[in-house]
């Protein structure tokens, strides 16, 4: 299985990209609007044993039964508690035709916003908290810089088929 | 369509295992805890056989065989009845309340299906 | 498909009528006097030249007439059934087909050399000789039923379908105490039957079908002999009723008819029976339709299950229960139902094998016997037809391989003739179709040296005989001394192998060296709505399917902590290795107080699950697993309950093989 990696982002003819913000721990991250499928409250989620960490659970959302994924770990960022301002956020991806929905766990949803651009910043090589090709942009905006991830290469490990390690790499856990 | 088929025991058990071999073999079950709820079930119902133990609280196999016998409705229903290798007298007894047939405890499931089959012809 | 085409349609029916004409003359080549055999091919000759000329299939019809007035004279008897014969209309099946399909080539050359040899074949048959009678042994019987017997549950029709199935059966009715309508009642059997059973059959046969009635019964019954003297036995003495004696009437027979479609009792070549009736196609797409909504039923009643069985005792609580309870009923009828639409004997299948090793026979100058087992399982549709191509290559592997010539088996002693046995069967979750031959096994030497070749196998490296076996599956593997034209060079099984696992299916290889080998290719039925046992493991629900569950014992917390470090249970004198599902699933959670272990049983291996609580039973309908949950190997998809809550359905393959290593690996350290 493999999946559509467009490492470019996908910025429109003006340089701009409409995203959704949310927050994980304080930082602010956003993943492109046109993956969102929903916002939901928390869902009681069922524990897959022998899963990867990153979806250690399911929930039935609609009865389809989609993997709930802690974004957090594939930041490095610590386990919390969730809090009344928790939301999942159903994401959709395309895997070999398959349209597959994946919810993300959030701490604080915001709005949907627009990233221009002239404010991104590609990632530096050295010196980076998180993994690079995680990471599609840095941008800069009045409230801060905002981590624009790459949903669909935090997936691609676990969904390319049984050569994968099931252990995302040392430096994140 | 699969048959449906009723089980009264006390024993949960024991309607576990049955409920087991029957679905199994296909046929739909449905369960009773004594004779009264039997009784009520069959009535509420129509099943293609019943399956019952003869000792069980609230009311025995033996009284709800003659209770089923005396409906209409229950005309013709097929009923099982289980009993261990020593009560022979039980059984003319059963045959006597209307019971069509027996089933000998303890039993593994291929005999119980075998029985059911044979009597139901499906 | 198109259903408004007459001549598509045509063409489907004449190439099913087809394929029954040619199972007929397979058959008949093994009993050349079977006159049901050679009206049923002759009915089919008929059918195909009739229906061939109302939809202009002109030179089909001309050709198959011939073929038709060929086998009439042989109904007649006026010609015997000849293997040449046989063989020249098997000949001409092809040609028919040919002409069904309607290609623009000019076949009549063709059809003329046929019609030729069916000349030849009539004209030097011998005269037919007269069919001396054969002597059977058997029972005669006259019963009579008390009058409340079928108030009481007994049913004479299934009575009498049982007697038949040990013999051949002639019954008559006798309608002697039948009373005047005025005076009849409709529920009370006033009727008594004479029964003759033709057969191997002991009297305790009989006994067994009567044996809920024997006491109650008016029965007189004696044997019949091959001499006119006949040893009389009485039966139980009739509680009060007279009845007239039995005098069987010698003219009058009377056989009627089955009440239910039961297994064909199978001949040795076990031909499936042609079911006639009325029958409607419907594409596949909206079957699968239908049970998409058929899954969402079952999700939503066990819902107002749940809600049902939450609320209180009040009048409209109970009767909420009890039309709770008749929904989840009928909902399970419904599941059934459709699920039955989508399964296929796989009769369909192996009906085009006699055809191949028939071919197969002839091209290498074998004698070989396809016999078949168990056609009326059945499978779903889609598996059936990807199961085609490899149970054709095995076949044809053990035809080229496997079996002899006739010189070689003659020299090992074996009678002349191959056999290859085809035989399917359900077993628990899976349709097993087993491959055996009994011709000269696989040379274990030559598969080894063969995989130390190719670099499989390290010389002098230790494997487990299957292993060594299962070698025959990779690619470009071939220990066949010569390729013949038939299987090519033996690349197919590692394609068969890579079919079976797309079904998620195994092939298991079973060989004795000089006896034969057999090939078992095991395959789940996918069905997409399950009888499910819930079960309790720390917080988690989990659903085990019901087919595979054998039985459930008990736990004590006792027994538990005195097998640490073991894991069997000694069930019934055999050891069953069990897992700790707690442990496996790492929940981090105590263990009940009642735990319970589920003896599950896949084929002959077994192992126990200990589970915290069996909740209970649950009609499952399987939901995929979502793609990013492909690499877990427990779980074989999972379910929504009526809570709205998740449960993970267990797949039963992994854990008996873990059970398996389990055992291996402490046999291993033992």
């Amino acid at each position: 299985m493999t999946m559509e990696d467009t490492t470019e982002t996908q910025w429109d003819e003006d340089g701009r990209l409409e995203v959704l913000t949310f927050d994980l721990q304080a930082e602010k991250f956003a993943v492109e609007a046109v993956l969102v499928r929903e916002i939901l409250d928390l869902l009681p989620e069922t524990v897959v044993p022998g899963a990867d960490r990153l979806v250690a659970s399911v929930a039935n959302f609609r009865g389809k039964i989609i993997p709930i994924a802690d974004l957090r770990l594939a930041f490095g960022l610590p386990s919390a508690e969730s809090t009344m301002d928790s939301r999942i956020v159903v994401v959709e991806l395309d895997v070999d035709g398959v349209p597959t929905q994946i919810g993300i766990r959030t701490d604080k949803v915001h709005e949907v916003a627009t990233l221009h651009r002239d404010a991104s910043e590609t990632p530096p090589t050295v010196g980076l908290r998180w993994r690079r090709d995680f990471i599609r942009e840095l941008v800069r905006t009045p409230q801060g810089v905002i981590v624009l991830a790459n949903i669909a290469r935090i997936f691609d490990p676990l969904l390319g088929g049984r050569a994968t390690p099931a252990v995302l790499a040392p430096a994140l856990l | 369509m699969s048959a449906s088929i009723l089980i009264v025991d006390d024993s949960t058990s024991i309607r576990v295992a049955i409920r087991m071999a029957l679905t199994g073999a296909g046929y739909t079950v449905s369960e009773a805890a004594d004779g009264a709820q039997g009784l009520s079930k069959a009535s509420g119902s129509r099943f293609d056989m019943i399956i019952t133990d003869l000792n069980m609280p609230n009311m025995d196999g033996l009284s709800m065989i003659r209770a089923l016998r005396k409906n209409p409705a229950q005309c013709g229903t097929p009923i099982l009845f289980l009993t261990t290798e020593s009560e022979d007298a039980m059984k003319q007894q059963a045959k006597a309340a209307g019971a069509t047939g027996w089933l000998v405890k303890p039993f593994v499931p291929e005999q119980l299906i075998r029985v059911v089959r044979k009597v139901l012809g499906r | 498909m198109s259903q408004n085409d007459p001549v598509a349609a045509f063409r489907v029916e004449a190439g099913e009528v087809l394929e029954q004409v040619e199972q007929g003359l397979l058959d008949l080549g093994h009993r050349l006097d079977d006159h049901e055999l050679i009206d049923a091919v002759f009915r089919g000759l008929h059918t195909l030249k009739g229906s061939g000329a109302m939809f202009g299939f002109d030179a089909l019809a001309s050709f198959t007439h011939h073929c038709e007035t060929a086998f009439d004279r042989v109904r007649k008897n006026l010609t015997p059934a000849t293997p040449q014969l046989i063989a020249v209309i098997l000949s001409a099946q092809d040609h028919m087909r040919a002409l069904i399909e309607g290609d623009a080539t000019d076949r009549k050359a063709e059809g003329d050399a046929i019609l030729a040899k069916l000349q030849a074949a009539l004209d030097g048959a011998p005269a037919p000789t007269p069919e001396a009678p054969p002597v059977l042994q058997g029972w005669r019987l006259s019963l009579r039923l008390p009058p409340e017997a079928m108030q009481n549950g007994i049913n004479p029709l299934a009575l009498l379908d049982e007697l038949r199935t040990l013999g051949d059966c002639r019954i008559v009715v006798r309608t002697d105490q039948v009373p005047p309508l005025a005076e009849l009642v409709p529920t009370e059997c006033h009727v008594g039957w004479d029964i003759e059973v033709r057969g191997a059959v002991s009297r305790d046969d009989l006994e067994d079908v009567l044996i809920f009635v024997l006491d109650d019964l008016d029965l007189q019954i004696e044997a019949i002999g091959d001499t006119s003297c006949d040893d009389v036995e009485d039966a139980a003495p009739p509680p009060g009723a007279g009845t007239t004696p039995s005098a069987l009437p010698p003219a009058r027979v009377d056989t009627m008819p089955p009440a239910q479609d039961r297994d064909p009792a199978t001949t040795p070549n076990g031909r499936g029976a042609p079911k006639t009736g009325e029958s409607v196609r419907v594409p596949a797409e909206r079957l699968d339709l239908l049970m998409d909504r058929v899954g969402e039923l079952v999700i939503v009643q066990s819902r107002l299950s749940q809600l049902a069985h939450s609320s209180g005792s009040n009048a409209t609580d109970v009767a909420l229960r009890s039309i709770s309870e008749e929904i989840e009923r009928l909902a399970s009828e419904l599941r059934d139902t459709v699920m039955v639409l989508r399964m296929v004997p796989v009769a369909t299948l192996f009906g085009r094998f006699r055809r191949l090793v028939h071919d197969i026979a002839r091209d290498t100058g074998k004698t070989i016997e396809l016999s078949t087992d168990g056609e009326t399982t059945e499978v779903d549709k889609t598996v059936i037809e990807r199961l085609a191509d490899p149970l054709i290559h095995l076949i044809r592997n053990a035809c080229d391989h496997g079996i002899e010539p006739p010189e070689g088996r003659l020299a090992a002693g074996k009678p002349e003739v191959g056999q290859v046995r085809l035989s399917a069967r359900q077993e628990g979750g899976e349709v097993v179709i087993t491959i055996r031959d009994d011709g000269h096994g696989i040379d274990r030497e030559r598969v080894r040296a063969k995989a130390e070749a190719h670099g499989l196998l390290q010389p002098g490296q230790v494997v487990s005989d299957q292993e060594l076996l299962q070698m025959i599956f990779h690619p470009g593997f071939s220990t066949a001394p010569q390729i013949t034209s038939l299987s090519g060079r033996g690349v197919g099984m590692d394609v068969v192998k890579r079919t079976i696992e797309s079904l998620r299916g195994t092939i298991e290889v079973a060989s004795v060296s000089g006896q034969g080998s057999a090939m078992s290719l095991r395959i789940p039925l996918t069905l997409a709505i399950i009888d499910g046992l819930l079960i309790r493991v720390g917080d988690g629900r989990y659903v085990i399917p019901l087919a595979v569950v054998e039985e459930c014992i008990e736990l004590s917390l006792e027994e538990d902590l005195r097998s640490r470090g073991r894991s069997f249970i000694t069930l019934r004198d055999r050891l069953v290795p069990f897992v700790r599902l707690r442990e496996m699933f790492a929940t981090g959670t105590k263990p009940s107080v009642h735990q319970k272990i589920v003896i599950i049983a896949t084929g002959t291996e077994r192992v126990g699950l200990v589970v915290d609580q069996i909740i209970g039973s649950h009609q499952t309908v399987i939901k995929p697993m979502s793609a990013v949950h492909c690499n877990v190997p427990t779980f074989a998809g999972a379910t929504i309950l009526g809570d709205g809550g998740v449960a993970l359905i267990l797949d039963v393959v992994q854990l008996v093989a873990l059970g398996q290593h389990q055992e291996e690996r402490l046999r291993a350290v033992a």
